[in-house]
């Protein structure tokens, strides 16, 4: 089957006809056809009440909850705050150097991911490709996507133990002489441990559209490019590499809209206050601000203002894609 | 683009043709580079095990052993203690318990609503059928954040609930476009037969499209199950008393104590006999997912690539 690589784009009206000059004509015309739509198809519709419910009140209610930015908000008050405040909470944080440097360690975080875990699996997937063995293929992959399924408590606990004094790591560290470091303890390293554990689960599981899409390139390409005397490496830099060009770019995007939500679940186990000053990022910041300290609007303000920017990123990077390479999300 | 089956197919897999194609001539480069090749593969096999490996010796060794640094691949001063220790543990396993709850739960209504919503958005001549993609494609790149959530978790009363975890997650926009995209490549005319010989929606969505559905089902509730198993953040977030929490709750408090999260300066000692009981509680943790894992592991592959057509 083949369906268009878009998604269907968001759109808050169903298409009305054209802009005829006689307009009440079209308009009863459209409502005549949604009555009978309605009456059709009620069923099916029926089917979606549920499922609405759920997106209005856990997806849709909560974005209106951002009010409270902007209102006084009273613990076990009303949910949506009790007054406007205007901008004081967003002139707080703006004003507040522990969020600038929260953010900067927000993003740095995510452009080292980013730089990190984005080619990694393309990598992988290119020397998967390689692979002759149809059987140690399947069980290098196999084996590579493990990671991916383990709950993000496992990970945090095993990189503690690696890491750990007596941990492996350590170890390693004595026999080339060196002394035990508390990895976890010190900030110049939390960089590091996160991005590379990072790694260590996504890498392979990320494989795996690329390897959908190598499947599909058209073999008559290298075909025509061994007839022009490309060598293998020139054949993976113009034949392969452009044909999973589109995938690369979707994916891009989608790592740029979750660029500002680094991992939020990860670095909340891994980070200690030792280690504050690098590995502290914006969600784990509101996250201590609005449930332990009970800060809630403050802390919304500073969500709100995540949310936008990780908006903002997604959609300027999908405009860029479609200016730039002509692929895009929608 | 990528062709849909009914049935999940093994991971991807090259047919015949793209193998000879690319191996007409073999050159000493090439060769030197299928040794390169295999040795980075072989690195990134072991990279990938060693943690597991390395938490398994650690579970059935000596505390002395570990604390002094010895403990690599295989276990020193082998005991079965640690594993007693932690299994009369009674709170481990009205935990586990609570892991197991929870994700039946939380797994059949996210089916239940996922399938729903699914079915709808696959009918192409559904009026204001691309508004109702889209109200579920938008919350993909923009949410309402951790601080509303909670107040409204907490405002509606669901705190110390089931429903704390299961509400609020119950439909995963990615799974919903896979599922989307499985109905629509469903044939129609099946669909058109049964209209014509009397069937409502309802009972087509049960009695036809269902039982045609079945692998397709069966890899969403494994999506959904192993989404539910790992999650802790929901539980740690909205549950107070430690008898309601899940496992991963009760693996995350274990590390956070041993590693002086909020308190820095915990003696030393306790920090070194949590260890073992640590790895113990890991391996306890993650077997359930390692013994599954072989068998499921290509109905999640099938499932991740049939939405990637659509995204």
């Amino acid at each position: 089957m083949s369906v268009p690589g878009t998604l269907d784009p968001p759109r808050s009206t169903p298409a009305a006809g054209p802009p005829a000059p006689a307009r009440p004509p079209v308009v009863r015309a459209r409502r005549l056809t949604w009555r009978r739509a309605l009456r059709r198809d009620w069923q099916l519709y029926s089917l979606a009440l549920l499922p609405l419910l759920f997106f209005a009140v856990f997806r849709y209610l909560p974005m209106i909850g951002n009010v409270i930015a902007f209102r006084k908000f009273q613990p076990g008050g009303n949910p949506l705050g009790e007054y406007w405040v205007g901008l004081r909470y967003v002139e707080m944080f703006l004003n507040d150097s522990t969020f600038w440097n929260v953010f900067t360690n927000t993003l740095v975080l995510g452009v080292l991911t980013l730089v990190v875990c984005f080619p990694l699996p393309i990598v992988l997937a290119l020397l998967f490709n390689e692979l002759s063995s149809r059987r140690l293929k399947r069980f290098v992959q196999s084996v590579s996507y493990l990671p991916h399924f383990l709950s993000v408590v496992i990970i945090a606990a095993m990189v503690m133990q690696l890491l750990s004094v007596d941990g492996t790591v350590n170890q390693l560290v004595r026999v080339f002489g060196g002394e035990p470091i508390p990895f976890l303890q010190q900030p110049e390293w939390f960089r590091t441990i996160y991005v590379s554990s990072e790694a260590w689960q996504t890498v392979g599981w990320g494989t795996i559209l690329y390897l959908a899409a190598l499947t599909t390139i058209d073999s008559d390409l290298y075909e025509a490019a061994r007839i022009d005397g490309a060598s293998r490496w020139r054949q993976t830099w113009h034949v392969t590499l452009p044909g999973i060009r589109p995938t690369m770019v979707t994916l891009l995007i989608l790592n740029i809209g979750t660029f500002m939500a680094v991992g939020f679940e990860k670095i909340l186990l891994l980070y200690n206050p030792l280690t504050y000053p690098t590995g502290d990022v914006i969600s784990t910041y509101l996250f201590r601000m609005g449930v332990l300290s009970n800060s809630f609007s403050y802390a919304a303000a500073i969500g709100l203002f995540e949310a936008v920017i990780g908006l903002t990123l997604v959609l300027s990077a999908n405009l860029i894609a479609r200016r730039a390479v002509g692929t895009s999300l929608w | 683009m990528v062709t849909v089956e009914h049935k999940p197919a093994p991971a991807p897999a090259l047919p015949a043709v793209r193998r000879r194609r690319r191996g007409l001539k073999v050159t000493r480069g090439y060769r030197v580079f299928q040794a390169v090749n295999a040795v980075v593969l072989t690195i990134v096999v072991i990279v990938t095990l060693y943690p597991f490996v390395n938490v398994v010796a650690r579970s059935f060794s000596q505390e002395a052993y570990i604390r002094a640094g010895q403990v690599n691949l295989v276990p020193r001063g082998f005991n079965l203690s640690t594993y007693k220790l932690v299994m009369a543990d009674d709170m481990f396993w009205a935990n586990y318990r609570n892991t197991v709850f929870y994700t039946v739960v939380a797994t059949a209504v996210a089916i239940v609503l996922t399938t729903c919503y699914a079915y709808v958005l696959s009918k192409k001549h559904l009026r204001g059928r691309s508004a109702l993609v889209g109200i579920a494609v938008f919350t993909m790149f923009f949410s309402g954040g951790l601080i509303p959530n909670y107040i409204l978790i907490t405002s509606l009363g669901l705190k110390n609930s089931v429903w704390a975890i299961a509400l609020p997650n119950a439909i995963s926009v990615f799974n919903l476009l896979v599922m989307k995209a499985f109905f629509e490549s469903m044939p129609v005319e099946l669909e058109e037969a049964a209209a014509v010989d009397g069937l409502d929606t309802y009972r087509i969505l049960w009695r036809i499209v269902l039982p045609l559905s079945k692998a397709m089902i069966a890899t969403m509730v494994l999506f959904y199950a192993v989404a539910f198993w790992n999650s802790w953040f929901s539980a740690f977030l909205y549950m107070d008393q430690s008898d309601l929490f899940p496992v991963t709750v009760y693996l995350r408090n274990l590390i956070a104590g041993a590693t002086g999260a909020g308190s820095v300066g915990a003696a030393d000692a306790d920090l070194q006999t949590a260890a073992n009981i640590q790895a113990v509680t890991i391996v306890l943790t993650v077997v359930p997912i390692l013994l599954v894992y072989p068998f499921v592991q290509r109905y999640f592959v099938s499932g991740v690539m049939l939405g990637a057509v659509k995204g």
